[in-house]
């Protein structure tokens, strides 16, 4: 059984209240840190620990804290990123709904780190019961002088505010959010400046996604050189995966980064294997925007080697043939489903979604959209798929901010890895209206890597 | 500070984004610019046609930045060495912003007033393909009057949020935004409040294309067969100084719009009294002809023909050219 750091008391009873999760040793690193280290040692012990943000780029948290400049007589400000909006990720909800404390006392002790006085939770509009039960616990801590004035008689204060966003996926985009937290249209902003050195009212202000933040309390209660201990390499720690799809058991598992992903698919104690006695097709391994891998290539990478639950291992073989440990969207797709059809409805979010502010996210996506639509009910062309590679193209890297990459990668992911099913939905427009392609050869052992010629 | 860009090395002060780099060397290294807009404080980075290659990060740090940056957006370091027009890289993705950009465009220049002086045209003429792979019915809205002197036609808009930005930097109130987002969003007055401000009519000489037109001057005549002409009249509203650019056809005055530099942004904002109400010869001071770049289709029909120097010296050459060198030379 792996070690739980963040979800290991979610099955007591009333651990969504203060006095329940008090006495299963909550809040212990709100005392460490406040009485007995300093805001630098807190920015030491989390950078010694390689947190990763978990919002999906990866970055490491420790060092991002260490970029916040520190102006005299200006405020900093940390804001904690709960719009949590990616198709397939669910787990920022999950940790809101039962712990709602474990995020409090993250946001407790990386505010008193940051030197932060003023902090926010930005959760999005959706998420309305979180947001009470969010704003509940609020009340709880500060009744029992964990916020407010003089937390625990250490002279340190700390404000924490709730606000419900508009529910549009682009205010999960570190800027938008800030944007819209200070009441204006959440389009992103054009960097630099960075967050860091100008963010919220054009303060010093640091961005961490929910989990990042609740990663911080087993850091500080047990040491940064502790939590490197689990893991494998860079990727350190757990991570929660909110795993759907066709499988067996769904939902929220808190796994140790490093784990073969066949274990994690298939054991009982994390997914329980491919419902209905189906086999795999393909997984979207980290939430919608990341590249989607056929079954064949998600198992083992290009070289032959068992993939594991990792940043490192899951790039492997970059985009040609790895895909993203993203936000922990696991999407498992069985030989029932339609790649195409999956791939249009993504475009469709991804259309929906663009802000509009800059040309090749705006048009592009729209366009993408269109063909996909065309070709998934029987009116493509076999140029169709150059056209939506280059599309995709023209509008990666290209944007403002990465809604556009995050747009362009299933895409271009989804057409390099199943264009015979792509190809199949023009050969066989009728066809392909009324029945699925199939596994086809996606499950498939990999070819021998040729081994070059000496 | 010294910049090097596609080779030419330019001394600029600190703080200088690439772009304006770009312009102080002028020709044909400047990086098109749809959305940014010196006048405003905040534009740029929208319409990614001014992306370039950053190959060299600065002196100090000469990584090169992963992506193609907006130069619009970002500023110059010591030493830095920008590729635009010889990197394939950057003419690849600025064919495809292209694209992009015509692909919900109604492309009805022959009937848009802003043809001629469209930066877009501009922009799609010199980087676009003669063909589009858009496929699909393009994206339309119904026109919308802003207050009695201005049309907004958000069918040719590529939301370059020029105008939000002079309605809010310009004019004093500000009841102009953008509704919706991603392809359907849309320039709005909030429930078509008309603008009623002194200053308002700006937005139509800061919009690229003719998605804001001057309704005095709608369907009146094309650009390129009126002639401009300086002038400047005592204008007594304090923020504005009376200097403008009058569109002559004959006699008369068709339009009057602020002076425009080279790269479509104008000198000085002007108010509305001298755009709309000033429509008479004996309003004004005349000052003489306004100089429009000769690449400007504008330029077209008032061009002075001055023969090659060798035409005039080379007695052979002017034997034989002779028919032509009258028939021009008579115009």
């Amino acid at each position: 059984m792996a070690r739980k750091l963040l979800l290991e008391h979610i099955n007591v009873s009333g651990i969504n209240t203060f006095d329940v999760y008090r006495s299963k040793g909550g809040y212990a690193s709100v005392e460490k840190a406040l009485k007995t280290m300093s805001p630098d040692d807190v920015v030491e012990e989390v950078k010694k620990s390689g947190l990763r943000g978990r919002g999906g780029a990866g970055f490491p948290t420790g060092m991002k804290w260490s970029f916040l400049a520190k102006p005299e007589g200006v405020a900093r400000y940390l804001v904690c990123n709960a719009d949590e909006s990616e198709p397939g990720t669910f787990k920022d909800r999950y940790l809101m709904t039962y712990l709602p404390h474990l995020l409090i006392e993250g946001m407790i002790v990386s505010s008193f780190a940051l030197g932060a006085k003023t902090s926010y939770i930005y959760v999005r509009g959706e998420m309305m019961p979180q947001i009470r039960i969010l704003e509940r616990a609020i009340a709880e801590a500060k009744n029992a002088g964990f916020l407010g004035k003089n937390i625990l008689g250490t002279g340190y204060d700390l404000e924490l505010y709730v606000q419900p966003g508009g529910g549009a996926y682009i205010c999960g985009e570190e800027t938008a959010l800030l944007e819209s937290l200070e009441g204006k249209r959440g389009n992103p902003r054009i960097k630099p400046p960075f967050p860091a050195i100008a963010g919220l009212y054009g303060c010093p202000t640091v961005v961490n996604n929910v989990e990042s933040i609740a990663a911080v309390v087993p850091i500080i209660n047990e040491g940064g050189d502790e939590y490197t201990k689990i893991g494998i390499g860079r990727s350190t720690g757990t991570k929660l995966i909110s795993a759907g799809g066709n499988i067996k058991n769904p939902g929220v598992f808190e796994i140790e980064l490093g784990l073969p992903v066949e274990e994690f698919l298939y054991s009982d104690e994390y997914c329980g294997g491919i419902a209905n006695g189906k086999r795999l097709k393909a997984v979207v391994a980290g939430g919608s925007s990341v590249p989607i891998l056929p079954a064949n290539l998600f198992l083992k990478t290009i070289n032959n080697e068992p993939r594991l639950m990792s940043y490192e291992s899951l790039a492997d073989g970059g985009f040609v043939s790895g895909t993203m440990m993203g936000s922990g969207g696991f999407i498992a797709f069985d030989e029932d489903q339609c790649i195409v059809r999956n791939t249009w409805n993504f475009t469709r979010f991804y259309h929906h979604e663009s802000c509009g502010q800059c040309s090749p996210c705006r048009e592009g996506t729209g366009w993408m959209e269109k063909v996909l639509h065309r070709l998934e009910h029987g009116h493509g062309k076999m140029s169709d798929m150059d056209l939506l590679v280059d599309v995709s193209k023209k509008i990666e890297g290209n944007t403002i901010c990465p809604l556009g990459d995050a747009a362009a990668w299933p895409v271009a992911s989804a057409i390099r890895h199943f264009r015979d099913e792509f190809e199949w939905h023009v050969t066989n427009p009728s066809e392909a209206t009324s029945r699925n392609y199939g596994l086809a050869h996606y499950a498939d052992p990999l070819p021998k890597k040729e081994e070059p010629v000496a | 500070m010294k910049v090097t860009i596609d080779g030419i090395p330019v001394d600029v002060e600190p703080g200088t984004t690439i772009l304006n780099a770009a312009r102080q060397i002028g020709g044909d290294i400047v990086p098109p610019a749809m959305c940014y807009y010196s006048k405003l404080e905040g534009s740029g980075g929208k319409c990614r046609t001014c992306l370039v290659k950053v190959s060299k990060g600065s002196e100090k740090d000469p990584r090169p930045m992963p992506k193609l940056v907006a130069s619009c957006r970002t500023n110059v370091m010591d030493g830095m060495e920008v590729q635009n027009i010889t990197s394939p890289e950057v003419i690849e993705a600025r064919k495809g912003i292209v694209e992009i950009l015509l692909i919900n465009h109604p492309l009805d220049c022959p009937i848009c007033d802003q043809a001629g002086e469209c930066d877009l045209q501009n922009l799609g003429f010199e980087h676009g393909a003669v063909k589009t792979r858009y496929e699909f019915d393009r994206r339309t809205f119904e026109k919308i009057d802003i207050g009695d002197k201005i049309q907004l036609h958000m069918t040719r808009c590529i939301l370059c949020y020029r105008c939000v930005f002079t309605a809010d930097q310009i004019t004093d109130h500000r009841i102009h935004g953008i509704l919706n987002r991603g392809d359907h969003s849309e320039i709005s007055t909030y429930i078509k409040a008309a603008v009623d401000n002194d200053f308002s009519g700006n937005v139509i000489d800061v919009c690229p294309v003719g998605a804001l037109t001057d309704k005095t001057f709608r369907f009146k005549n094309r650009v390129w067969f009126t002639k401009p002409v300086d002038a400047h009249r005592d204008c007594d509203h304090e923020k504005c100084n009376g200097k403008v650019t009058l569109w002559y056809k004959g006699e008369e005055v068709l339009r009057v719009t602020a002076r425009k530099d080279k790269y479509g942004e104008v000198e000085e904002f002007i108010c509305n009294t001298c755009r709309f109400d000033k429509k008479k010869t004996s309003d004004w001071v005349i000052e003489g002809p306004r100089k429009i770049s000769h690449h400007s289709v504008i330029s077209a029909n008032h061009y002075e023909f001055k023969p090659l120097p060798v035409l005039k010296t080379n007695p052979q050459l002017m034997e034989k050219n002779k028919e032509q060198f009258e028939r021009d030379t008579r115009l």
